[in-house]
């Protein structure tokens, strides 16, 4: 899936984690804020790539400002904003790439 | 060395300080020594003025020079405006190498960052530190150790000539020209002046320093005239919207109501709950809320509390209002309705070293039933942390935290089993600032663990409807919620010390690293 | 179809604004009965996309500890319903609520879609179960046929807010402008014998008149209340507690029922009374209650 133009989701407050997504140059690049760093700055990084996989983008630069947001927001929040870029709302795949 | 809590105290912190490794709460009972004194400047004459016109002639007065300690209390909290004052013209003496000997620090001292970075100041004693000069601590930019110390602690150091004053300012919300020193009025009123007691017996200078200058006698003084060098009268000493605020509106978070109504539960059901008990909590939601039902089954149940302590806030001070306690016994006041409480008959004040220091011939700490706590971590050894910040930064003060808990029958310990993404029970704290062997029981959110060693609570709490589980258990609920947390990636050097109450080294702080990805 | 948790205890259902990773992260800790979480007026018309995702994960990952999940799905007027029902079905949701529900077709119209849903996703058929919620005038007055439209609907929710416009009044406090609707909603429920429950309760500063609140709709037999705030959680189950009186006597009925009935007999007394098979369920549920409260020892 390519990301056709950025996108947003999320917020910045806590338990919640802010999502931008942008066309990249090639691969997924990461940049990762977050309150968590230390405890979870791993686990972040391998569930937002694992996401990222799923939904097959293999070129976007994705910014992730995290307030201690659990998995299952993160990837809500990956998904989220991916699919915004795709201006897509419905017949989304659920259990399929989206999981 | 590896100490008491299995903490592993690098030898080299070891030589430069001196110091032994934590051992115990009870390694020091029955030890002797000989209390320090402050060096004296008599005043004989009548003719002597101890009114001085700015900090800049009192520093010179003092014979202020290069590796002074100068010492500070913290009564006006966030409010304060004496450590800048200070240490602005200190700095602009262009003195070097100063130890600041606080009783705490706090954000409305970031200004004083840039002397830590200049070498101005190179040593930092205190409670604890937060806002910007703890960042720069762990960054590792005082030259030398920070160590932290409880209230009593700092009294101990003090008084065994372990932390030598030389120069010790008093914000003093009233003063008179002779140098008697009230907690009471003035446009900066605390209330109390506890933790400045001691600085006020072994300063070898000391200088009161005020907003609101009384005719003499300022009666009855909380520091005596017998004690002050000088009196400084400057235009503000603090901000008085920072130093009371209005009392916090009783909390309507259900999740800190439900932890305040398990503790109140727990705490009724305990054998010490009787006529006649003594009781301290902090200012949080959970345990101002935890008072406010507490009483509610005191008079239902018309037992009396002899005495509460603390740092104080209005739910204790209407306590004594409503005539359900004896007396209180005050070392800080948290909001107006404390202040205003000072003027009661049976609100007294007390030291920091009365309340918690235990290289006294006893404390008010170990007269304690109660005290009620928050921390930001507690281990599956029941050991605390409430410094060092998940981020691994400093950021907490040790307060009375380690001096309460040693000291009470029943040490309670409130906090919510996740902040954030954060699990408060986890298997080892990053820093351990009180002794598991202090903690009796820890109440979050998802339930209640009483420590092993405590099974006449765990007897006691048989038939009690409460949501008993193991701390392993608590722990493993929160790791199931949140993933289990990554230790905190520091570097080697060690930036700071977190002291025992008796002096011994219960944990060592180091210096904080960028954050690393492990490789994929 | 026969779903077991059609008839499960429903005293308490907290409404939690399922695009809000703070709230729906661990509301079970409050222990209510039921959870709402909210894709509909909760949610801002520019989340809506954003509010599923979070759905799905947290119906899919966090562990609601035995709380019923229900999720609000958008009104049958916009274009996010069908999808909604796509993700709360494939999250594995315990039910759907059904807003502004005017007539047994909009019931229909949403088990077709969740049918579908299930066999899409591979739910068993007839897991997901259903709520109507009855906003207005004319759905008040088709109480009956919504309640009676569906296997899957357990119950139907007066939704107190938008009513009262439609009535051309407002919410009071009294509960007069309420009285009409309580009590037709509760009569055609129980005639269709499915649940009925009663509306939020706003004013969180006045905890008396939520109580009295709780009180009125329990006495006219409503099975539970919506939430907004867990400070609300207790009170309701309190109120719903049923008396050791109560207690002793549905024990009885039970009791004597299940003997009675094997030796053929139809009609006989407890302590006084004329027991006849109808007192059954209404014992049966006194003991529900009863556990669910947490004062219940004994073995039934």
């Amino acid at each position: 899936m390519e990301i056709m133009k950025p996108a947003i989701a999320g917020t910045l407050e806590s338990s919640d984690c802010q999502v931008t997504v942008e066309a990249g140059e090639g691969k997924v690049d990461l940049v990762l804020e977050s309150v968590v760093m230390n405890q979870f700055g791993n686990q972040i990084r391998k569930v937002t790539l694992e996401t990222l996989e799923r939904l097959g983008v293999d070129n976007v630069k994705i910014t992730i400002v995290d307030k201690g947001a659990l998995d299952c927001t993160l990837k809500a929040r990956i998904e989220g904003a991916v699919y915004r870029s795709q201006g897509q709302n419905d017949n989304l795949p659920w259990g399929g790439a989206i999981q | 060395m590896r100490n008491a809590v299995g903490r592993e105290i690098p030898e080299e912190i070891l030589r430069i300080t001196g110091k032994e490794v934590f051992q115990g709460n009870d390694y020091r009972e029955g030890y002797t020594y000989k209390k320090d004194g402050p060096m004296t400047t008599c005043v004989v004459k009548n003719t002597d003025n101890k009114l001085v016109d700015s900090i800049h002639d009192v520093l010179v007065k003092c014979g202020i020079k290069d590796g002074m300690t100068l010492s500070f209390h913290h009564h006006f909290r966030e409010g304060d405006y004496v450590v800048n004052m200070v240490m602005e013209e200190v700095h602009r003496m262009g003195i070097k190498d100063i130890t600041i000997c606080a009783s705490s620090l706090g954000k409305a001292h970031d200004p004083i960052v840039p002397y830590i970075e200049d070498g101005t100041i190179t040593n930092i004693q205190s409670s604890g530190v937060r806002g910007k000069i703890g960042q720069a601590i762990s960054e590792g930019k005082l030259k030398g150790l920070a160590i932290m110390r409880s209230h009593g602690g700092r009294v101990r150091a003090i008084e065994s000539g372990e932390t030598r004053i030389d120069i010790a300012f008093i914000g003093a919300p009233t003063c008179d020209d002779y140098g008697n020193c009230r907690g009471i009025g003035g446009k900066s009123d605390c209330g109390v002046l506890s933790y400045a007691m001691v600085d006020g017996d072994y300063g070898d200078k000391v200088v009161a320093i005020t907003d609101c200058l009384v005719p003499f006698p300022n009666f009855p003084a909380h520091i005596s005239m017998t004690k002050v060098d000088y009196v400084v009268v400057v235009d503000a000493i603090g901000d008085p919207k920072k130093i009371a605020t209005g009392a916090a509106k009783p909390t309507t978070d259900m999740r800190k109501l439900m932890m305040a109504d398990y503790c109140t539960k727990f705490v009724v059901n305990t054998p010490y709950f009787k006529d006649g008990f003594s009781y301290q909590t902090g200012v949080g939601g959970a345990s101002i809320a935890s008072t406010i039902s507490l009483a509610k089954i005191m008079k239902e149940r018309n037992i009396r509390m002899r005495f509460g302590v603390g740092g104080l806030t209005k739910p204790m001070c209407d306590l004594l209002i409503n005539g359900q306690v004896d007396c209180l016994l005050d070392t800080q006041d948290f909001d107006l309705d404390a202040v205003e409480s000072v003027k009661n008959l049976k609100h007294f004040r007390i030291s920091a070293g009365e309340y918690a220091d235990p290289f006294n011939k006893g404390a008010v700490v170990n007269k304690l039933d109660f005290v009620i706590l928050a921390a930001l971590e507690v281990d599956v050894n029941f050991n605390c942390n409430v410094v060092v910040g998940s981020d691994g930064v400093i950021t907490g003060a040790q307060g009375g935290h380690p001096d309460t808990a040693a000291g009470a029958k029943c040490t309670i310990v409130i906090a919510p089993l996740l902040q954030g993404r954060i699990p408060a029970i986890c298997t080892e704290v990053t820093t351990v600032t009180t002794p598991g062997e202090s903690i009796d029981v820890v109440i979050t959110d998802y339930g209640i663990a009483i420590n092993p060693k405590r099974q006449d609570l765990i007897d006691c709490m048989k038939d009690v409807d409460l949501p008993f589980k193991t701390i392993e258990e608590l722990r493993d609920i929160a790791y199931s919620i949140v993933g289990e947390p990554e230790k905190v990636q520091f570097d080697d050097q060690v930036v700071g010390i977190i002291e025992a109450r008796d002096g011994t080294i219960m944990d060592v702080v180091r210096k904080i690293k960028p954050f690393a990805f492990r490789e994929r | 179809m026969n779903n077991p948790n059609k008839k499960r205890l429903r005293r308490t259902m907290m409404f939690l604004n399922a695009q809000k990773p703070g709230l729906i992260k661990d509301p079970y800790i409050y222990k209510p009965d039921s959870i709402m979480l909210d894709l509909e007026d909760a949610v801002a018309q520019n989340q809506k996309d954003a509010a599923r995702f979070s759905l799905y994960h947290a119906l899919r990952e966090l562990d609601y500890r035995g709380c019923e999940r229900v999720v609000r799905i958008n009104g049958l007027d916009t274009p996010y319903w069908r999808e909604d029902i796509r993700c709360a079905v494939a999250g594995g949701c315990d039910a759907i609520r059904i807003p502004k529900t005017e007539r047994a077709q909009d019931v229909k119209v949403v088990e077709e879609a969740v049918a579908a849903a299930e066999e899409e996703f591979h739910i068993p058929s007839g897991r997901t179960l259903i709520m109507a919620a009855i906003e207005s005038a004319r759905g008040v007055m088709r109480a009956l046929d919504i309640c009676e439209s569906s296997e899957r609907l357990f119950g139907i929710a007066l939704s107190g807010g938008d009513y009262t416009k439609d009535l051309q009044t407002h919410i009071t406090g009294t509960g007069l402008e309420l009285m009409g609707a309580r009590q037709n909603m509760i009569i055609a429920a129980r005639a269709a014998g499915v649940q009925c429950f009663d509306t939020v309760y706003t004013d969180l500063d006045d905890m008396e008149g939520f109580k009295k609140d709780v009180e009125t709709i329990h006495l006219m037999g409503f099975d539970g209340k919506s939430i907004i705030n867990p400070r609300q959680i207790s009170i309701v189950h309190e109120i719903f507690t049923p008396s050791q009186k109560d207690i002793i006597f549905a024990e009885k009925v039970v009791r004597e029922i299940d003997t009675k009935k094997a030796q053929g007999i139809g009609v006989f007394t407890v302590d006084g009374k004329m027991i006849d098979i109808a007192f059954y369920d209404g014992a049966k549920r006194t003991i529900e209650l009863a556990k669910a409260s947490g004062v219940y020892k004994g073995d039934l």
